[in-house]
């Protein structure tokens, strides 16, 4: 009983560090939408067709969509980011728990593991680099 | 007071300070940057719109004109400066189009969610000293927004969701030009991301922690005062430098809106106050990015003999948020300094500056780190 209200307490600590960030979300939606609001009461609206169209610089678009297929390497730049940040993002704990004030050995183990890792990130790297996933053309 | 009314008063007081800065300064960003944009180019530039003080007259009814004395009638502000206001205010009056193809939601949803998340992220960047005590009340205020201890992370996980403003918006306008700026700018953007957290992260090693508040005693207590992660990690900080200017769209990096190229990138669609919105979370963007620049590797608030981190005085907590103010537009003006200064990158070596030099350099220079602290301290 004890430990669980040790962790309600906890996360109750946790959230209030939160709660600030909430309420300047709500601020920053309310000048967002605000803005629009205002802009759409005090704009004249007079539409017609040919100011509605896509712009492609004063002529008529050449293709009825523009949603229309682009480049394979975007795809592959998403999926790369996808893994590298994950990546970054389990490097973000060792980073913040190595000190340099801890006991020597200690040190050498965390630094082992973290060579490692970004061993294998490196490699993975390096992969893509001969596989010329990086280049464009 | 009790306890608990000072806290909620001071967070409502906070969030209001942070939400009003970005449209204070915001204006006086975009004069600045048209300003040194013609004097770099040798032109005078916006130097018209002005307001005397003697126009009030002409809205006093006539048996009081005249009234003002003739010195405080004639005050003029900078010529010019007053421009962004009239843009403003002709964008706010401007006639809402919508593409007949565009995806309604959407088109209207993407200047919002540009603008949100980085307006929102603010949050997280101290702008002054921890423990100000209110006009010697007993309350102390921690001048931060959001103190969560996990600041870097969450400031990354809740600003980079800025992108999704620029992709929706290319998406949502149907429009060719807008998408092809949008999904430039998504893939520039997520890839200098990787390169800057990897650079965060050699200076988060440095520190040892990812509280930013945490961090700018660090650097305030560490060499005399002058412990500076710009001193202790130069490499990081200029990688952050590059990859701060990409993930910003600023030139040199400014492919999504390659003029020539796209006409105007993600936002060609756009007018009227939608359009002003996205100019707004660009420059917001750009102020949260030096922000953290300057909090993580220019010492934030501090600054040695003038301010002392752990004092509680009104005076030296208003001086640290000066301090702050001033570094943030040391490294703002730089930005605008180097916009109007360097062409624009082609897209191939746009890419592989990123990844196959900054990322290695970040990764290298992270491991260097690791290795020194562990074996010289």
């Amino acid at each position: 009983m004890n430990t669980l209200a040790g962790l309600a307490f906890a996360g109750l600590a946790i959230a209030e560090g939160y709660i600030p960030l909430l309420v300047l979300a709500v601020f920053t939606v309310t000048v967002g939408g605000g803005a629009l609001l205002v802009s759409h009461i005090m704009g004249p609206r007079r539409q017609t067709q040919v100011k509605q169209l896509p712009y492609e610089c004063g002529l008529d678009p050449i293709q009825p969509t523009a949603r229309e297929r682009y480049s394979i390497h975007f795809y592959l730049v998403a999926i790369l980011f996808i893994l590298f940040d994950l990546e970054t993002v389990f490097l973000f704990p060792w980073a913040a728990s190595f000190r340099g004030d801890m006991a020597g050995p200690v040190k050498v183990a965390l630094l082992i593991e973290v060579l490692l890792f970004v061993g294998v990130l490196g490699v993975g790297l390096f992969y893509v680099w001969k596989r010329r996933g990086l280049e464009w053309d | 007071m009790n306890e608990t009314l000072v806290a909620v008063l001071a967070v409502l007081v906070k969030a209001v300070i942070i939400v009003g800065f970005p449209l204070a300064i915001v204006p006086g960003l975009i004069y600045l940057e048209r300003k040194v944009c013609s004097y770099i180019q040798g032109r005078i530039g916006p130097n018209r719109v002005n307001l005397t003080i003697g126009h009030i007259d002409y809205l006093l009814p006539p048996s009081m004109r005249g009234a003002l004395p003739v010195g405080l009638a004639r005050f003029k502000l900078i010529p010019g400066s007053l421009q962004p206001l009239a843009d403003g205010i002709k964008l706010a009056f401007k006639e809402e189009i919508v593409p007949a193809q565009a995806d309604k939601l959407l088109y209207f949803m993407a200047p919002v969610l540009a603008f949100v998340p980085v307006a929102t992220a603010l949050a997280f960047i101290p702008f002054g000293t921890p423990t100000w005590d209110a006009f010697g009340s007993g309350h102390v205020i921690n001048l931060q927004l959001a103190s969560a201890n996990v600041g870097v992370l969450g400031l990354f996980a809740i600003g980079s969701l800025g992108v999704y403003g620029i992709a929706v918006g290319g998406w949502g306008s149907g429009s060719k030009f807008p998408l092809m700026g949008a999904v430039r700018s998504a893939a520039q953007m997520i890839s200098y991301e990787i390169a800057m957290a990897l650079a965060l992260l050699s200076a988060i090693v440095t520190a040892g922690t990812v509280d930013l508040q945490a961090f700018v005693l660090h650097q305030a207590t560490t060499w005399g005062g002058a412990g500076w992660l710009m001193f202790k990690q130069p490499l990081a900080a200029l990688i952050f430098l590059v990859a701060m200017f990409a993930e910003n769209n600023r030139l040199p990096f400014d492919l999504p809106e390659a003029e020539p190229e796209l006409v105007g990138g993600y936002h060609t669609e756009y007018s009227g106050l939608k359009f002003g919105i996205f100019f707004l979370g660009e420059y917001t963007a750009m102020i949260l990015m030096s922000g953290l620049f300057v909090t993580m590797f220019m010492g934030g608030w501090s600054l040695p003999l003038l301010i002392d981190p752990y004092a509680t005085g009104g005076l030296n907590a208003l001086l640290s948020a000066g301090v702050f103010l001033a570094k943030l537009f040391l490294v703002l003006g730089f930005q605008i300094w180097i916009r109007w200064t360097l062409p624009r990158f082609r897209y191939d070596q746009l890419m592989s500056l990123g990844w196959k030099k900054l990322v290695p350099l970040a990764l290298a220079n992270l491991v260097v780190s690791a290795i020194v602290l562990t074996f010289v301290s």
